[in-house]
């Protein structure tokens, strides 16, 4: 009896920590989100610019066929320094059947993160929505900010979904 | 095929039959339509076979699917229309119009009774105890007795009893029922068979068509090990049954005949199955019990059954072959195919074309001395390219008829209503439009025709005053006109009077003078509000204006034009692209950037002269062009366009028109017209102001399709 609650204990533990994400730089910040969200990763090309838009939606790009917006999460992150060069990645991401780009410095690695590994994120004062923060994995040498991509990019001042 | 419904029939099978309720659905909704159609242009004097057997087959393979996925109610009612049907074909019955309502109204009833199971709402649907009692009396009418309207034969030959066919014990069913006038016992042979399990499922039929009858596995001595026999109460023709059959096995493979009301029944009484009857195994002739004591039923008169079976045994060899044949086309012809992916594909080759495009600006430096090969190869693949995209382009086009064809039975219905009398011709319903428009037209479309027979046609004696034909006609056409589509409704009714019209647009307060044209008088028609009803008629309107067909036609950048002469008629000429998907448009630079203008409202363009232009208020631009003063719209500021080239400025003017009025916007360049594929922002992003769209360029970049009536809207504030 014993025995078989430690067995769906740790069936439990590991449902959980299935959970994978795909981590990326933004500055010197690395942030996490979950690769079931990631369609693609691909190249950085100079969109067609919308009118006005906000400073961080860089316009429109061509997927094979279909128009996805991109977003530059180091301008939406106020990152003091974007450059648009050969190691700039788009990840494409598919949130509710709506496909959205984003611009990060570069992706590093797609890893699974154990429950006890991931710790909440203390209340701060951040350009970053605490409601879009599932919290903070603990690595032995850095911090991943783990983002809820889907509210992240569905928030208001994102300004990818019109208004009703 | 003959497992699929032997397992659909038994009930304790786990095979999941919810699979295949969709592409039934689907099929059914066909056949109905194909029904409706034959039925509506049936000359009822002149009706020939093949068009009688095409009703009748519609009609049967609703029953046929509807009995083998277990929806009894349609199975029972389309049974109704099929013995209906099949008297008309065997020409023991003259077609009446009578029969033609019925059989429309029963047609209906069927789509609303599968239209409920579909949905789940099982014992929703409209009762059809009177349709098929009206069918029943109708065929009753001509030859009493072949088909009962006997409630007691209902009652005993619909009760679904879950017989296991074979190990019932032996019991005569004709002691069991009652006779009844057209009560038919029959002994049906099933002979070599590949399964035995076909025989279990021609079984099955009985149990799931309510009326068609009971039946009864016999074990007659001489029973061959692939042969099966049945004792059948029905009340159906042998030409029936043998139909039914055909779901399960070939016709050659059925005898059928006449038993008497208390038969010969050889079976012994243990009523062993195939196995022990084996044993006694000595294949003889079919066609056993032709000679045992069969005489007709008194009350199948109408039958001379023996002779039937004779016939249908010898027409066995080719009867089921042309059946099977003239069903077989329209389902090959045809497959159903996910819209969603027609779409996907049109993206993957319009991708092709860009590539392909790309690879030929990348060749085109290279030697063609040293790269003769690779430049072949290059043509070949540019001509190969431009096919695939025609073809696929033409994938998402359907013919006008799909329309067109659900016009007639409304027209019909109308004017039964209203007392009128119109003829419904239609022209050039072979002519191709792409599927969403198709979709969107058919509302506008339905109000302008019923526009027609309502207020333009007139009651037939008015017309016989007016010395006109007493039946009146309504036109549709379609035809190709350059790149777009012309759909016309006339009608040779009493046309709109311009009189009444200017006399009803002072009325509502609009400004309008005598001097108006014709054209421009029938536009006000157009306005909201202004219900022709109330200006010509004294039908009253039915919710949906002029001002709203008209608002849908503009969506998918159309135009309506009427023609109309007072006393002889009318003509609504609706002017549509070919797709919604491609779009002729013109391509303007601004700075860096590139817009893409729909040509059809580019009016005209020209390079400006710096004295044409003048200022409002210092900032409000206008410029004369042809002693009419037009406002300015620069798109470098409406766009925000960054200027990296300081010199240069925008002096090239495109006059759009949109929603009537004009406005010119200000460009650096124009770089040509080409055909572009429109496609959608707002699925991954928001709505854009001033853009209606955006398009994908030779280069493979994004172009903004401007929004001509935003723009011109905003140039009016």
């Amino acid at each position: 009896m014993n025995a078989l609650s430690t067995v769906e204990k740790q069936n439990n533990i590991e449902a959980k920590s299935m959970a994978e994400y795909l981590t990326f730089r933004i500055g010197t910040e690395e942030y996490g989100i979950d690769i079931l969200k990631v369609q693609e990763i691909r190249g950085y090309e100079p969109p067609t610019r919308i009118a006005n838009a906000p400073s961080f939606v860089k316009g429109v790009i061509n997927l094979r066929g279909t128009i996805v917006p991109i977003v530059d999460m180091r301008l939406k992150f106020n990152c003091p320094i974007v450059n648009y060069d050969s190691f700039t990645v788009v990840i494409v991401l598919n949130l509710h059947q709506r496909i959205v780009g984003i611009v990060v410095d570069s992706v590093s690695d797609v890893m699974g993160l154990d429950v006890d590994q991931i710790r909440t994120a203390p209340d701060i004062e951040s350009i970053i929505d605490p409601e879009s923060i599932i919290g903070l994995g603990a690595l032995s040498d850095r911090m991943l900010i783990l983002l809820d991509i889907e509210k992240l990019m569905s928030g208001n001042d994102m300004g990818l979904i019109s208004d009703i | 095929m003959a497992e699929v419904h032997q397992d659909s029939g038994g009930s304790g099978s786990d095979f999941d039959l919810s699979q295949f309720y969709q592409i039934f659905f689907e099929e059914a909704g066909e056949n109905l339509d194909l029904m409706e159609q034959m039925l509506l242009s049936l000359n009822l004097e002149t009706a020939d076979d093949e068009e009688l057997n095409g009703i009748f087959r519609c009609a049967h393979s609703i029953k046929g699917g509807a009995a083998t996925f277990g929806f009894s109610d349609v199975a029972e009612l389309t049974h109704q229309m099929e013995s209906l049907l099949d008297k008309l074909r065997r020409h023991e019955l003259k077609p009446s119009s009578a029969m033609v309502d019925v059989l429309l109204e029963s047609a209906d009833a069927s789509r609303a009774l599968l239209a409920c199971h579909q949905t789940g709402n099982v014992g929703q649907g409209p009762a059809t105890v009177d349709l098929v009692g009206r069918i029943r009396s109708l065929v009753a009418g001509d030859a009493a007795g072949v088909v009962v309207p006997s409630k007691a034969v209902e009652a005993v030959v619909s009760h679904p009893s879950p017989v296991a066919v074979d190990v019932l014990p032996d019991a005569t069913l004709s002691q069991v029922a009652a006779t009844a006038d057209g009560r038919r016992y029959l002994l049906i042979r099933l002979g070599k068979l590949d399964h035995l399990a076909q025989a279990d499922a021609v079984a099955e039929l009985f149990r799931d068509i309510p009326g068609l009858g009971e039946i009864k596995s016999v074990t007659p001595p001489d029973l061959a090990p692939d042969e099966r026999v049945f004792e059948v109460v029905t009340t159906s023709s042998n030409e029936d049954l043998l139909d039914l059959f055909a779901f399960h096995v070939a016709r050659e493979q059925v005898s059928i005949s006449e038993l008497d009301q208390t038969p010969v029944n050889a079976a012994p009484p243990q009523n062993a199955p195939v196995a022990v009857a084996a044993e006694t195994a000595t294949p003889i002739a079919y066609g056993f019990f032709d000679g045992a004591p069969g005489a007709p039923q008194p009350g199948a008169a109408g039958q001379p059954p023996a002779k039937h079976a004779v016939d249908a045994a010898r027409n066995s060899a080719t009867a089921p072959r042309t059946s099977n044949a003239s069903a077989a086309p329209p389902e090959a012809a045809t497959i159903r195919v996910a819209i969603s992916k027609v779409d996907q594909l049109i993206n993957l080759v319009g991708e092709l074309v860009i590539t392909q495009a790309m690879l030929a600006q990348n060749s085109r430096a290279l030697d063609p001395a040293v790269y003769q090969q690779l430049l072949t190869g290059l043509s070949d693949l540019d001509r190969n390219t431009r096919d695939l995209q025609e073809s696929v382009m033409s994938i998402r086009m359907i013919p006008m008829s799909i329309v067109f064809s659900r016009f007639p039975r409304m027209l019909r219905d109308l004017a039964n209503k209203l007392g009128k009398k119109v003829d419904f011709v239609t022209q050039g319903e072979a002519t191709e439009l792409d599927k969403g428009l198709v979709e969107k037209i058919t509302d506008p479309l339905t109000h302008l025709v019923r526009n027609s027979c309502d207020h333009g046609i007139e009651m037939p004696e008015d017309r016989i005053r007016a010395g006109k034909p007493e039946t009146g006609t309504i036109t549709l056409s379609a035809a190709h006109q350059g790149g777009s589509i012309v759909i016309e409704v006339r009608d040779d009714g009493k046309g709109m009077s311009r009189e009444k019209i200017l006399a009803k647009a002072r009325e509502r307060g609009m400004d309008v003078s005598d001097q108006l044209s014709d054209a421009e008088v029938w536009q006000l028609i157009f306005a909201p509000g202004f219900s022709t009803a109330e200006v010509v008629t004294d039908v009253s309107g039915r919710g949906v204006g002029m001002d709203v067909v008209k608002r849908n036609i503009t969506s998918l950048n159309g135009t309506v034009e009427i023609e109309s002469v007072e006393g002889y008629g009318m003509k609504v000429s609706v002017r549509l692209p070919l797709t919604l998907a491609i779009m002729d448009g013109m391509s303007v630079g601004v700075g860096n950037e590139v817009y893409i203008l729909p040509l059809s409202s580019v009016v005209e363009s020209f390079q400006v002269r710096s004295n044409a232009v003048s200022t409002v208020g210092q900032d409000s631009r206008l410029v004369k062009v042809r002693d009419e003063y037009m406002p300015v719209i620069e798109l470098e500021k409406v766009f925000l366009v960054p200027r990296f080239d300081t010199e240069k400025t925008s002096d090239m003017m495109v006059v759009i028109e949109a929603d009537g009025s004009r406005a010119v916007l200000l460009v650096d360049e124009l770089l040509g017209q080409q055909q572009v594929v429109v496609k959608n922002l707002e699925s991954n992003y928001k709505k854009v102001p001033n853009v209606s769209g955006a398009t994908i360029l030779g280069d493979g970049k994004v172009a903004l399709i401007l929004d001509t009536g935003a723009l011109v809207r905003r140039s009016r504030h």
